[in-house]
């Protein structure tokens, strides 16, 4: 079973710090200028030292659950690469795949308790049909600002969405601070760019 | 104007349009956001962080006899913690409407077990409510302030993780306010003494019996009719998923469960042919609706551990409908992945002691918070956790009970103020000698750096007294007391040596601040000198985030590390600097 017509559901995951929050912030306010009712979920708490950070956005003339059903979500988009696989499960059979080339390496590979798997983008382009795999880490230190990867993988995943172009903006003017506000529209931009 | 608020802050919101005058609490996952977005209106609401959550459960207590409209919020567990006053409270009754809010955590995202709080309304014969989503979190406050005034009842809000922690779009309305009368003296209503009690005792019951009538014809509890052949009685958050995946089915939402809208319960079960009670945890409602002698499915289908989700809803409807259950496990390739569980930041001052207890064979009785951590690998240096000041009393347990080895009990600041401070006077009094070690970082940090008796600050933003633990400590008895930067390692582990070496309790404050809400106790990052290095990776045993190593290199991130030179002690070649 899919998610049911009426509704759009995007999956972020990667680690905290990465300002995965910030991003499902943008979108969900993209999607409340285009007159749609939204639920999104955050992990707060524990998770959030060091690990696994997920946020999930839902939106649609009337959302129910606030949580993505497997196999259901429009975008999987991964701020960290081997993350993605973590979520997979998540996207539907036709769903865009934005995946960050940009590795963290955990405590666990580091202190020889668990490997990094090897050739991560064989496994994702294996995985998904409809890949956009590429470094926006790098992307946004172009840019001039490292911490605006987050919005180039936004850019990104926004072309995997039905939302008006020109919300975009306005949803990110109404939701960074106002000295970031610039940066962030061509971070945006950028990534929205790598998208054919 | 409707703004994409999450759980807690809705019911943030709903404590100021519905005049609240006073709101108080202790932090706890995922609660603590109510409290911090109250804040945001301290002109009208007094808040605080008190030290526990009993004390702030009585402290709204006696808020809301004076006639002020209070609100107390807390974790499940904080609810066990305060349990006497809530048992009580019953009896006394409100004046002001007196609502605490308590948020499960089924699942256990951030919690050490996943009690189900509706038992706690059951055991105090007292309403409880919850809510589907932030609108409804609002409006659950609002309609639970004005049950507490009608009826002269504590009543329960309670959330779990996915309603406090889930955004949806609320309608803002404007306060209106609630001003108290004062405090009217009336012992017979107030003073639970044996005589006064039994007639309390009597008000509970019948008290009770009203309720179950008002809570059948609440807006809180509502029937969709749908197709008749399978109704579902959802409860909470249950309601979206089965909205979402039984869209054709009639159903009976409850958002005020306790006590049992019994009369709308039999109207729904004589409405359809099969019932199907869907609720997160506990068997709460099922049970009574088989003791109104209706028979319906419910955890015989319905997983009662962990939470639900729209996953386990398809499962269930599979299972009803005799069809192949849904496959959506985690792909193969995911099982290459190396886990990710929460770890102690770069630089935590925590790491250190950890290391440093690393170096001795002894057992440590741990607490509840960022500390926890120091029970994962490699570190591996916490045998037990139990609850909040747990780890005081439990280390003067093993010590009465004849434990050989040294034991050591291990707090935070926070957790030493919230209930450390009793066990630790039982050390002094009963005489045992372990040794307790406060992890000082001065502040909440695990639930988001929140203020505490310790932190020089008031919720309210005001400077406050900062309490010693180390009069504390001299209070209860203890003569070596200790304050150390745990940073400074080989110091730590001096002091730990000569401890054990002393057969009296010892008490050491590791004091050092948390680098993630103090971003000033943050030193330039350091290098690995490559031609130094031995690859002998004594480094990598501290389990710091900001040391990678991968094939046979090992080298420091310099964007996650913050100096705090643990690593530079730790190598016995002065490759780090």
């Amino acid at each position: 079973m899919n998610d049911n017509n009426s509704c759009t559901s995007v999956f972020l995951i990667g680690v905290g710090g990465q300002g995965i929050l910030l991003a499902s912030a943008i979108l969900s306010q993209a999607a409340m200028l285009c007159g749609c009712d939204v639920k999104t979920n955050e992990v707060h708490g524990m998770a959030q030292r060091g690990g696994t950070v997920i946020a999930q956005v839902r939106y649609g003339k009337k959302v129910y659950s606030p949580l993505v059903t497997e196999g259901s979500a429009r975008v999987l988009c991964s701020f960290e690469a081997a993350e993605a696989l973590r979520a997979a499960h998540y996207l539907a059979p036709d769903g865009l795949a934005v995946v960050n080339q940009y590795q963290i390496i955990p405590v666990s590979v580091s202190s020889g308790m668990a490997t990094y798997p090897e050739h991560v983008e064989e496994l994702l382009k294996k995985q998904f049909p409809r890949l956009c795999y590429f470094d926006a880490t790098q992307k946004a230190i172009e840019i001039g600002n490292p911490r605006t990867a987050n919005v180039v993988l936004l850019g990104a995943l926004s072309k995997g969405l039905e939302l008006e172009e020109s919300v975009w903006e306005e949803a990110i003017r109404k939701t960074v601070k106002p000295q970031f506000i610039e940066i962030n529209l061509k971070a945006f931009a950028a990534g929205r760019a790598t998208v054919q | 104007m409707k703004e994409l608020l999450s759980g807690n802050e809705a019911i943030a919101r709903g404590a100021y349009e519905a005049g609240v005058r006073v709101a108080v609490g202790y932090p706890g996952t995922p609660s603590t956001e109510i409290l911090e977005n109250v804040q945001r209106y301290k002109d009208k609401i007094y808040c605080e962080w008190s030290p526990n959550e009993k004390v702030a459960f009585e402290t709204a207590a006696g808020a809301c006899l004076t006639g002020a409209r209070s609100i107390v919020t807390m974790k499940h567990v904080g609810l066990n913690v305060a349990a006497d006053p809530l048992m009580t409270l019953t009896y006394v009754g409100t004046e002001g409407g007196f609502v605490a809010i308590v948020a499960d955590d089924p699942g256990m995202h951030s919690s050490q077990n996943e009690q189900d709080t509706r038992n706690y309304a059951r055991f105090a014969k007292i309403p409880i409510l919850e809510p589907s989503d932030s609108e409804e979190a609002r409006d659950f406050l609002v309609t639970g302030l004005d049950i507490s005034e009608k009826f002269k009842t504590p009543v329960i809000l309670r959330t779990t993780t996915r309603v406090s922690h889930s955004r949806s779009l609320v309608e803002l309305k404007e306060r209106i306010e609630h001003v108290p009368q004062g405090f009217k003296k009336n012992p017979p209503q107030y003073v639970p003494i044996p005589a006064w009690a039994r007639p309390m005792r009597q008000r509970v019951e019948k008290r009770l019996l009203a309720l179950t009538e008002e809570s059948s014809n609440s807006p809180l509890n509502r029937i969709e009719w749908g197709e008749r052949q399978l109704g579902i009685i959802a409860v909470g958050i249950a309601y979206q998923y089965a909205k979402e995946i039984f869209p054709e089915a009639s159903i009976l939402k409850l958002g005020w469960c306790y006590p049992y809208p019994d009369k709308l319960i039999r109207e729904f079960a004589a409405g359809v042919k099969r019932l199907l009670v869907v609720e997160e945890l506990d068997d709460f409602v099922e049970e009574h609706v088989k003791a109104l002698g209706i028979p319906c499915d419910g955890k015989n289908i319905v997983p009662n551990i962990g939470e639900l989700s729209p996953l386990r809803l398809m499962e269930i409807r599979a299972k009803i409908e005799g069809t192949a259950i849904p496959e959506h496990k985690p792909i193969k390739d995911a099982s290459l992945l190396p886990p990710r569980p929460p770890v102690l930041c770069p630089s935590c001052p925590h790491r250190s002691i950890f290391a440093a207890l690393g170096r001795f064979d002894v057992v440590v009785t741990g607490d509840i918070g960022c500390y926890s951590l120091g029970v994962s690998a490699p570190l591996n240096r916490m045998d037990t956790i139990l609850c909040m000041g747990g780890g005081i009393s439990m280390a003067h347990g093993m010590k009465i009970a004849g434990e050989t080895k040294r034991v050591v009990g291990i707090v935070g600041d926070s957790t030493f103020f919230h209930s450390g401070i009793t066990g630790l006077l039982d050390i002094g009094y009963n005489k045992s000698a372990p040794v307790i070690i406060v992890a000082d970082n001065r502040i909440t940090a695990m639930t988001g750096h929140q203020d505490n008796p310790g932190s020089g600050k008031t919720l309210m933003g005001d400077s406050a007294y900062q309490a010693s633990i180390t009069d504390f400590a001299k209070a209860c008895g203890i003569k070596r007391i200790f304050t150390i930067d745990p940073h400074n390692f080989n110091a730590m582990v001096a002091l730990l040596k000569e401890s054990f070496e002393t057969p009296e309790p010892t008490v050491i404050i590791a004091l050092s601040p948390c680098v993630v809400d103090d971003r000033s106790a943050l030193r330039p990052a350091l290098k690995i000198d490559p031609t130094i290095c031995k690859h002998c990776k004594m480094c990598l045993k501290v389990g710091c985030p900001a040391i990678e190593s991968m094939d046979n290199t090992i080298k420091i991130n310099p964007l996650l590390c913050g100096g705090c030179k643990l690593c530079q002690q730790i190598c016995k070649f002065g490759a780090i600097s």
